[in-house]
């Protein structure tokens, strides 16, 4: 069976990702600076009252909180790159190829940088959700108009789309680099440390503020699994099929730019995710979307906790950023894919 | 041969221009389609062929002139009850990620029960005589296969429909060997006989003559010549349509078959 497709059934996928994602989880939990027992754990998860006072504070007020918005991040991210490669057919399309990641970033940097000067008025307006709503909004504006550039005659020319989305983010690379510049060193390492993604201040009302958001992209992602399949043979075939093509190109725009901007917003720039996850998972289960997408929202939450728990561990009591840990773990591994496995 | 047409053709395309960047593609042309007819639509490179099937399928907008399917102008139906009417075979799939033969073809039975879908999604694979490859990667799958595991995904979505269907196939026999060949042709025969309407642009002239009830030959976006095999296959209209120098032999089966002849002085090298 030469070319045979070597193909995992869902089931036994879904299955080991579940098992892998609850270890990671509790890895997560358990360790770090302050460790903390497994049955404190479970004894909190109870109700009941913990032996340790700090184990319950460290747990509810730093890992937990941690740990979800990680879950989330990762599920987004790579349900997002997972979105963006079937709308595009291709392989190597990013949620940062269509301006949100860069844009996100732009906004922050600009709260960060100019926060007590120039946009005093924004931060005062908005006060600690100054960073995470800027960015927010910074990459719903761009991947806005990038769509609006892409328009032609009420159609949505996915071509346009990316091209448009390669100029904003050389435009808005180009901004970034300038307030970069014009940075004092204090904000120079914040911007640093956001810019190359960070859980590090993972709080509750982080997750309160980013996690609608990104549940919603989670949960409305399946409705475009079959549509999305029918784009794989070409926007014309899928027209053919029934589809609103249009339709579909805007679901996975809106989506995305909600997830991704969300996610952004509250734990920086982490590369990597969106493209690796659903690259593997599709040599392992196979293109079609139905099984692709959960699949991608487990393996990313997997991905990103355990990424974390190492950002966190490897130099305790310093932590790195995340994003640099996924790219140090990330790159080669993908690296390694592509060379084992010829099939893009 | 209007006086033979029934009053509603499945698919009737009336004096439709259509110009692509300042150049007349289609130059008013008029046709038509009847349930139970296979129709042949013929003609050289850049005759228009694949622009009106683009344009019966709905990717490209006629400047004047109108569509109609069912007797109902194309622009007047929902979405997904046309795709129920109207199957498209484009000339060129570019798949670029590993669907499987089977979820390629399962893609024309969308919200259906899964045994149901199960059983046509394996019967058409058989009948386009691939139902091994059904598990394979599609991208990995030869030219000729890729074409018939995409035939039978478009066969699909009109599988068992209780009204007939129309067929738009754009070369869609172009990588098959001779004997897959026939076997396509066979298929879209039964089809025609069963009371679904097909428009197959083909440029095997053989095939056509051998297989459809009615040839349509085009030129510069026009028709030029429309009728039964015989009546469009002549010497004559092959030397002026195509420049094409050839024997036309009726066979005893009782279809013509068309010889191309070898100059008796080939071209002076330059």
């Amino acid at each position: 069976m030469p070319a045979e497709a070597r193909r995992l059934a869902p089931k036994t996928g879904y299955f080991a990702l579940l098992i892998a994602l609850v270890a990671a989880g509790g890895f997560a939990l358990t360790s770090g600076a302050y460790p903390v027992a497994l049955d404190d754990i479970l004894r909190l998860f109870t109700g009941a009252e913990a032996a340790d006072a700090t184990a319950s504070l460290v747990l509810w007020d730093i890992r937990l909180p941690r740990l979800v918005l990680g879950l989330l991040t990762g599920a987004v991210l790579a349900v997002a790159g997972a979105l963006l490669q079937g709308l595009f057919r291709n392989p190597l399309a990013d949620p940062g190829l269509i301006g949100v990641s860069s844009g996100a970033a732009l906004a922050a940097v600009a709260v960060i940088v100019l926060g007590g000067t120039g946009l005093a008025g924004w931060s005062a307006l908005t006060g600690r959700w100054a960073l995470p709503f800027a960015a927010f909004l910074g990459g719903a504006a761009t991947t806005l108009l990038a769509w609006r550039i892409a328009r032609r005659q009420g159609q949505t020319s996915v071509a346009l789309l990316l091209l448009a989305g390669i100029a904003i983010n050389a435009v808005a690379g180009a901004g970034t680099g300038v307030l970069t510049f014009y940075a004092d060193d204090n904000a120079l390492r914040s911007l640093t440390f956001w810019t190359m993604g960070s859980l590090a201040h993972a709080s509750w009302d982080d997750v309160w503020i980013s996690a609608p958001f990104m549940l919603l992209t989670l949960i409305a992602a399946p409705l475009l699994a079959r549509p999305l399949d029918a784009f794989l043979l070409g926007e014309p075939v899928a027209g053919h099929l029934g589809y609103s093509t249009d339709w579909v190109k805007r679901g996975v725009i809106l989506l995305v730019a909600l997830g991704v901007g969300a996610a952004v917003a509250v734990s920086g720039l982490i590369g990597f995710v969106g493209l690796v996850v659903p690259h593997f998972l599709r040599q392992l289960l196979g293109a079609g979307h139905r099984a692709l997408l959960p699949a991608c929202a487990l393996a990313g939450a997997t991905l990103l906790v355990a990424a974390d728990c190492v950002a966190r561990i490897v130099v305790t009591p310093a932590e790195l950023p995340i994003g640099l840990v996924m790219a140090l773990l990330g790159g080669p591994v993908f690296l390694i894919l592509l060379l084992r496995n010829r099939f893009v | 041969m209007l006086n033979t047409l029934t009053d509603n053709p499945l698919l009737n395309v009336e004096s439709l221009s259509l110009k692509l960047e300042g150049r007349t593609i289609l130059d008013g042309l008029t046709a038509h389609v009847r349930a139970g007819e296979l129709v042949a639509l013929l003609g050289p490179n850049g005759a228009g062929k694949s622009t009106l099937v683009k344009a019966v399928a709905g990717e490209v907008e006629a400047a004047s002139g109108g569509i109609a399917i069912n007797g109902r102008p194309l622009s007047q139906w929902p979405r997904a009850e046309l795709a129920r009417h109207r199957a498209v075979m484009p000339q060129k799939i570019d798949m670029q990620f590993p669907l499987t033969a089977y979820e390629v073809v399962a893609l024309g039975r969308p919200r259906e029960p899964m045994a149901q879908r199960q059983r046509i999604v394996t019967e058409l694979l058989a009948l386009m005589d691939v139902a091994d490859l059904a598990q394979r990667r599609v991208p990995t799958l030869s030219g000729g296969e890729q074409q018939r595991v995409q035939l039978a995904r478009v066969l699909a979505q009109l599988w068992e429909q209780p009204h007939p269907g129309l067929f738009l196939l754009d070369e869609c026999t172009s990588a098959l060997d001779p004997a897959h060949q026939q076997l396509v042709f066979n298929r879209l025969r039964q089809l025609a006989n069963s009371g679904n309407g097909l428009l197959v642009a083909v440029h095997d002239l053989n095939l056509a003559a051998q297989w459809a009830d009615r040839l349509i030959l085009m030129n510069h976006g026009k028709v030029a010549v429309e009728g039964s095999p015989e009546a469009v296959l002549t010497a004559d209209n092959l030397m002026q349509i195509y420049g094409l120098d050839a024997r036309v032999i009726t066979l005893a089966e009782g279809y013509p078959v068309v010889l191309p002849i070898r100059p008796a002085h080939l071209a002076v090298a330059i």
